[in-house]
């Protein structure tokens, strides 16, 4: 798991069966400073995060495994949110 | 999930038969902002997304969850068709 930073939203009304009523989040991955380091993602949201959120987040099929896991396509899913980012020990 | 648009199409007739009567696209990985970065991926279809739009792309063994594609081998497909991107500073 990671760490990522909520910045965005996405809105797909075409998409798989399984990912209807998901929310998809742009999550912009932070390296062990909360600085922002690679590309943004697109998340699916398993918690209920929002924009500007601290979270952390699971890839790989695992990724599938808060939801239906043999039919939800997903390699990016947010599975917890940060209380704060004191908590973050740097 | 990365973000990509359609860059084009890739036909096939000898491949695993697992694969057949699949749409194979071209598709590049683009930032939030629509901007294009390097390289590409060839994609199956699962949504029937159009050449030219941004679309969802799920990669790794995730691929083979999304519709039709069980114990299919791909490692990277399409899920959804983007509408709007909403990034905030």
């Amino acid at each position: 798991m990671q760490l990522a930073r909520v910045i965005g939203t996405v809105v797909a009304t075409v998409k798989n069966d399984s990912l209807h009523g998901r929310k998809l989040l742009v999550v912009q991955t932070l390296d062990r400073n909360l600085e922002s380091s690679g590309k943004p993602m697109v998340a699916v949201d398993a918690v209920g995060a929002g924009v500007g959120e601290l979270v952390f987040w699971c890839r790989g099929k695992e990724a599938s495994f808060p939801f239906k896991r043999e039919d939800t396509p997903t390699d990016c899913t947010i599975v917890g949110i940060v209380d704060s980012e004191d908590h973050v020990r740097r | 999930m990365i973000i990509a648009r359609i860059l084009g199409t890739v036909v096939s007739t000898q491949k695993d038969e697992r694969l057949l009567g699949k749409k194979l696209l071209i598709v590049r990985p683009i930032n939030v902002d629509g901007s294009d970065t390097t390289g590409y991926v060839v994609a199956v279809d699962t949504v029937g997304a159009g050449f030219h739009e941004r679309v969802l792309v799920v990669a790794g063994s995730s691929a083979r969850l999304a519709q039709g594609m069980k114990d299919v081998p791909v490692d990277a497909a399409i899920v959804g068709v983007i509408d709007t991107i909403d990034v905030q500073n």
